[in-house]
């Protein structure tokens, strides 16, 4: 839910990024973080186990500008992937702006994938959300590697409704800002939709 | 967690109003700091000693902290668990949730007490509570005729774009 403060007037956003375990997701917010100036960006926060899998979330504030004389933030977050998170992941959706949904195209991921977006669906469910009704972006992650699912199997699975779609390699960048800034943009348009 | 209109909405007027309680709960408790964060984790005001703090994260990790044992509250049978208390070597932290929506944080050190601290919170989360009540009234009316205008009403798209250059 946007939070919009007229006293310091600024809008703050949620984003999500949702998808199976080691799928890249905590690399999108890496990425995002080296990339963007200091003076935009505030500290990342990863709550990760001992191995660098995520425990509870990352988080990444942003500040990209201002509209209408409102500074715009959005706020980054990342589920922990592992199926036995679940309670976890749940308590990341409240409150949600947006989310992405990071898939991992290699060929051996496409159940984990499949099992990830039915869990996405449930646990918004929970909240009362429909995926349906929130802006909503799918990221094709590490499109660099060699054994890839073909591209019209994980759409017919992942992306029936045509939502908006990019093809990534979070480790190079390759994507990585394409899909925030469209699920973004959707967020905007809501807001201004909600402002009736 | 403002009734079921998409956004959480803040004035000046209450806003002012926030503060002036924050302040107010600081020097009674005798503490170092205050803040109220929405349950989503976005930083609503903060008062006392911040200058040195990293607000944002400090939110953020809060109403983590808050779902979590939230979470486990309901997993051994309780609504939840209204007030957290963690205590360090100098520093200590007072969480509390004010009339179920608004996170209160209190920082204190040994020049105040647990035992003050609570009492105080409890007195402040009453006012507070009163208040968050008025503005969630408030916000249900924005875009409505008579309701305070809402910014995104006239957003064009060449202003969503401005924000990626
Ligand atoms: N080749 C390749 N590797 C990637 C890409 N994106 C991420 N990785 C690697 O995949 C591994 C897992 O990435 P993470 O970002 O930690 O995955 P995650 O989705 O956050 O995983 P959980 O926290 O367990 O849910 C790391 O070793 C990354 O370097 C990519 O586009 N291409
Ligand atoms: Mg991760």
């Amino acid at each position: 839910m946007s939070f919009i403060n007229y006293a310091s007037r600024e809008i703050n956003c949620k984003i999500v990024y949702y998808g199976p375990g080691l799928c890249g997701k905590t690399t999108n917010l890496q990425t995002i973080y080296g990339r963007t100036a200091p003076e935009s960006r505030g500290k990342m926060i990863s709550l990760a186990t001992e191995t660098e899998r995520t425990l509870f979330f990352d988080f990444l504030p942003l500040a990209l500008g201002d509209i209408r004389g409102f500074k715009t933030r959005f706020h980054l977050y990342t589920v922990p992937g592992q199926v036995f998170y679940d309670a976890s992941r749940k308590l990341i959706l409240k409150g949600v702006d947006g989310v992405v949904f990071v898939a991992d195209c290699q060929e051996e991921r496409l159940d984990a994938n499949i099992e990830s977006m039915e869990n996405l669906k449930d646990n918004l469910e929970e909240h009362g959300y429909q995926l349906e009704n929130l802006p909503f972006v799918i990221q094709y992650n590490k499109v660099d590697l060699p054994n890839l699912s073909p591209m019209e199997e994980l759409q017919s699975f992942l992306n029936p409704r045509s939502v908006p779609e990019f093809k990534a390699c979070a480790l190079t960048g390759e994507g990585v800002f394409e899909t925030l800034k469209a699920v973004a943009k959707l967020i905007l348009v809501e807001l201004k939709k909600g402002a009736g | 967690m403002f009734g079921s209109q998409s956004s959480l909405v803040m004035y000046d007027e209450e806003y002012q109003q926030i503060v002036d309680l924050a302040e107010k709960l600081l020097r009674e408790a005798n503490s170092k700091a205050v803040f109220l964060v929405d349950r989503n984790g976005q930083l609503m005001a903060a008062t006392g000693e911040t200058e040195h703090l990293d607000t944002t994260s400090l939110a953020s990790l809060t109403a983590g902290n808050i779902a979590a044992t939230g979470g486990l509250a309901k997993l051994i049978g309780e609504k939840e668990f209204s007030i957290l208390f963690h205590e360090g070597e100098k520093d200590n932290i007072h969480i509390s949730i004010v009339a179920d929506r608004v996170i209160l944080v209190v920082i204190f050190d040994h020049r105040s007490s647990l035992g003050l601290v609570r009492l105080r919170v409890k007195k402040a989360s009453d006012a507070l509570g009163d208040l968050f009540e008025e503005l969630a009234r408030k916000s249900s009316t924005v875009g409505t005729r008579g309701g305070p205008k809402n910014p995104f009403a006239e957003i064009t798209d060449d202003d969503i774009d401005n924000l990626f250059r």
